[in-house]
């Protein structure tokens, strides 16, 4: 039974609008930016917020239908990871965790002898009287997590399951949660903004931006070949658009591009920041793909230094990334204003269709 | 200790009139010299004929302003024992006049009388204080603390009845209104309260009811500002026009 | 040096402070004023006269009562204003409040004119069981709550306003109904605030003077509470309206510290 949702939800000047599915066994990631609709999409998936238009169903099992079918969240086989997990406060972990058990008629003695095998599950059999404020943030995860499992849902969902956690647990919980999604055999659908989240735990990106699906796909198709300019800075890639005439392709937004292997018509055009390197003077006899360019910003990640460049007085790709070492920084003194000229090598340049 | 308040906030208050009124004296003789506020505190059973019977004052005595004070007996006695500035006093029953001025002082201007209230139509059909005495019937009371139910419990006596009251209201009103809303089927309430409020209630006389007359005493306070004014309305009160409005109201007059 | 100067910043602002102190000033001194006026001699023995033990345990029945009638409905109502949608949920809420700014008397009168022997309900309740609501011990209760629903409302309303909806949505997605919701996650997560609300109620219930001798008027055993004997006292014997003043007041501050002491160990 798959999960299909075809939603078009219309909330004052917003619109979404979105189509969907997702297998049992398969983890689908919803990335986008902030104010993109995945909260509404996953509310709405949910019950939590009636969809306008459209359906949506498992199998032959209808949850929304305007204006006749709407089956309230209370009524449909789902568990909801919450963004801040909403444990409540007033109960115990595993009063927590069997909740959703009891709420669906399980026997008080049974609900609470299956909470305490998920605890274990998740290792945290120590914590089952421990109220949710005294948890650490990994671990009130972990409980949100068997707390949305216990009631054995048809389809989970998780509102950004990672980002109410510090950076030095993210790596782990990460890990953790993907050993869990791997052994639930239901339908997983995560809402993140962090394309690392939608990467490691997903087998499949669905990428929305302003209510619209922009990019959908396999992470590593999508991160190969983003299709705008979210994706490619979503997956650290200089992406442009241009009409491609054998091994030259001429930018959308002015320049050109040499390119490797020859090809035809509108393409995509993609490559990563440290295929471009830096220069004070012109070099000499070298690659075709050579721009004057001025200095934008400098911008230290962690090991390399990131350059932002724009055209100088020359036709070249608008707003350049380069990666460089921070001995080049130093070798270069690197300035904002500073002309430079920008190379890059033809054979790590992506070339697909738009 | 509650008298030595008393005392001294008197004294405070008398000192305070003295400075601030001293070169206020009005004039001590002649109706036509009469000026000035007079303070009258009133018992809230004469707050019809006193509100008339002022304004007729007032209508004699141009520059005269009397100002009225209306509430339960005892409540004005503590307000005036605990410094509230009054020149005149007509309190609806004697013990609570002295507790202001002492034993003696006053005058009594006006006698009320209890009456059996029912509502219109007399749904209970009460005939008589027996009825009061019958536990089916509802019955209010005024509660033996307040005058209107001293004086009942005086009838009670007299007619040898053990009344089976519903109710101890804390003030005479209060019975009334049970009375009005048809909430009981009588209520012992003075033959004044009949009087004012007879389209929508009925009156029944009883024998007993002389046995608990009511006097109405009036008195000029010692520490009245404007003593000659407080007397001359205090005279008025006792006068023959005032006792026309008495009358009319239901009171009988000595 | 730090400690020092943390402590300083820990202070209150004198700003504050004054007009604090002013405050409480302007609460407790004419409640000394009634301690220092109590005849603490023979305190003792008017305490344990029959009429202040019955009219003490009437008041505290009839307050208890009342409070739990204004939570049975009161509760509900809040919830009702807080979250459904009304149309003129502005006039409604004004509307509740209405026994806070109306002169108990008229309440009671109000309630007369309702529930009365003559009134719109009273009638027909006497007229079919031959029941009749004023001058029992009912009528108190009646009156009392009525006149301190309205504490309760407001302050449950208020807690539910403050509470995060979005609990009420995770147990939704684990399958509760609303009831059970209601019951489970939102009863729970206001408590503090039905607590304060059913402290209030009970204290103003407690006092309340207007309504009661009104509505349900006064007969010692059955309708006259420790404010109307504290009233007709006042009539004959102040001395005696002081002692039944500080009676009220002691029993009420002990009620109410045990029950804040209580409720805040057992949130712990």
């Amino acid at each position: 039974m798959t999960l299909y949702a075809d939603l078009h939800v219309t909330r004052d000047a917003f619109r979404l609008d979105l189509e969907l599915t997702v297998e049992p066994g398969e983890v689908v990631a919803l990335l986008g930016p902030n104010g993109a609709g995945k909260s509404t999409a996953i509310r709405a998936i949910a019950g939590l917020l009636p969809i306008t238009e459209g359906r949506i169903r498992l199998g032959d099992d209808l949850w929304d239908a305007p204006p006749r079918v709407f089956r309230s969240a209370d009524r449909r086989p789902i568990g909801v990871v919450f963004q801040d997990y909403l444990l409540f406060d007033h109960l115990s972990a595993l009063e927590n965790v069997a909740f959703g058990l009891r709420a669906r008629g399980t026997h008080k003695r049974t609900a609470r002898a299956e909470a305490a095998r998920w605890l274990e599950t998740v290792g945290l059999s120590e914590y089952a009287r421990t109220r949710p404020r005294s948890l650490s943030g990994g671990q009130a995860q972990r409980v949100a997590l068997v707390r949305a499992l216990a009631t054995s849902p048809d389809l989970l969902l998780l509102d950004e399951p990672l980002a109410a956690l510090d950076a030095s647990t993210t790596l782990h919980v990460r890990a953790e949660l993907g050993q869990h999604l791997k052994r639930y055999n239901g339908r997983t659908l995560l809402v993140t903004h962090d394309p690392l989240d939608a990467m490691v735990l997903a087998d499949r990106l669905v990428i929305v931006e302003d209510g619209q699906i922009v990019q959908e796909g396999a992470p590593t198709e999508i991160a190969r070949r983003p299709r705008t300019e979210y994706v490619a800075q979503l997956v650290g890639l200089n992406l442009y658009r241009g009409t491609a005439d054998s091994n030259i392709v001429a930018l959308d937004g002015g320049g050109t591009v040499t390119i490797a292997s020859p090809s035809q018509g509108a393409v995509c055009v993609a490559f990563p920041p440290s295929a471009v390197s830096l220069y004070p003077e012109r070099p000499t006899g070298t690659p075709r793909n050579t721009w004057p360019m001025q200095v934008a910003g400098v911008e230290q990640h962690a090991h390399t230094v990131r350059v932002r460049l724009t055209p100088h007085n020359a036709p070249a790709p608008a707003t350049l990334l380069a990666d460089i070492t921070t001995a080049a920084v130093a070798d270069l003194h690197l300035a904002p204003g500073q002309l430079l000229h920008a190379t890059l090598k033809a054979t790590e340049i992506q070339t697909y269709p738009a | 200790m509650f008298r030595r308040t008393v005392a001294v906030a008197l004294a405070a208050v008398a000192a305070s009139t003295l400075v601030s009124c001293g070169d206020d004296t009005p004039a001590a003789s002649g109706t036509t010299s009469l000026s000035g506020t007079v303070n009258v505190f009133a018992a809230a059973s004469l707050t019809g004929t006193f509100t008339r019977l002022g304004k007729d004052f007032e209508a004699a005595h141009p520059g005269v302003k009397v100002v009225f004070n209306f509430a339960g007996s005892s409540a004005l006695a503590q307000q005036i024992n605990q410094g509230a500035p009054a020149d005149v006093f007509a309190s609806a029953a004697p013990k609570n006049m002295d507790q202001v001025t002492g034993k003696g002082t006053a005058t009594t201007f006006a006698k009320n009388k209890l009456e059996i209230a029912v509502p219109k139509g007399n749904p209970g059909k009460v005939t008589g204080l027996k009825d009061f005495a019958d536990p089916n019937r509802k019955i209010a009371l005024c509660a033996e603390q307040v005058p209107c139910g001293a004086a009942a419990k005086k009838v009670f006596e007299a007619a040898h009845l053990t009344p089976q009251p519903d109710s101890l209201e804390q003030d005479v009103k209060a019975a009334l209104t049970k009375v009005t809303l048809g909430e009981v089927d009588a209520a012992l309430v003075y033959k004044t309260d009949v009087l004012a409020a007879k389209d929508k209630i009925e009156g029944i006389d009883f024998p007993e009811a002389t046995q608990a007359i009511n006097d109405y005493p009036i008195a000029t306070l010692t520490d009245a500002k404007n003593p000659a004014t407080a007397k001359a309305f205090v005279d008025y009160v006792l006068s023959p026009e005032a006792k026309t409005v008495l009358t009319k109201a239901g009171f009988e007059t000595p | 040096m730090r400690g020092r100067r943390e402590r300083v910043q820990g202070r209150l602002p004198l700003v504050l402070l004054l007009p604090a102190l002013l405050g409480l000033a302007f609460l407790l001194v004419p409640l000394a004023g009634l301690l220092a006026q109590a005849p603490w001699a023979t305190l003792p023995s008017r305490l344990f006269s029959a009429d202040v033990g019955q009219a003490l345990r009437l008041s505290l029945l009839c307050a208890s009562a009342a409070t739990v009638i204004c939570l049975l409905l009161g509760v509900p109502l809040a919830w009702l204003l807080a979250r459904a949608e009304l149309p003129g949920r502005g006039l409604i809420r004004a509307l509740v409040t209405v026994p806070l700014v109306l002169p108990p008397v008229v309440g009671g009168v109000a309630l007369l004119l309702v529930l009365g022997r003559r009134g719109l309900i009273g009638e027909r309740l006497d007229l079919w069981f031959g029941f009749s609501l004023p001058f029992t011990t009912a009528a108190v209760i009646v009156a009392e709550a009525f006149v301190a629903m309205p504490f309760l409302v407001i302050s449950v309303e208020g807690a539910l306003r403050a509470a995060d909806p979005r609990y009420e949505e995770a147990a939704a997605t684990l399958g509760a109904g609303r009831w059970l919701t209601f019951r489970r996650v939102t009863l729970p997560s206001i408590a503090p605030g039905i607590v304060a609300g059913a402290v209030l109620c009970w204290a103003r219930a407690l006092g309340e003077f207007g309504a009661t001798i009104t509505f349900a008027g006064n007969l010692p055993g059955r309708t006259t509470t420790m404010p109307l004997a504290v009233y007709l006292a006042l009539e004959t014997d102040p001395d005696v309206a002081v002692v039944l003043s500080v009676v009220l007041l002691a029993v009420s501050v002990v009620v109410l510290a045990c029950l804040r002491e209580r409720w805040i160990s057992g949130l712990r």
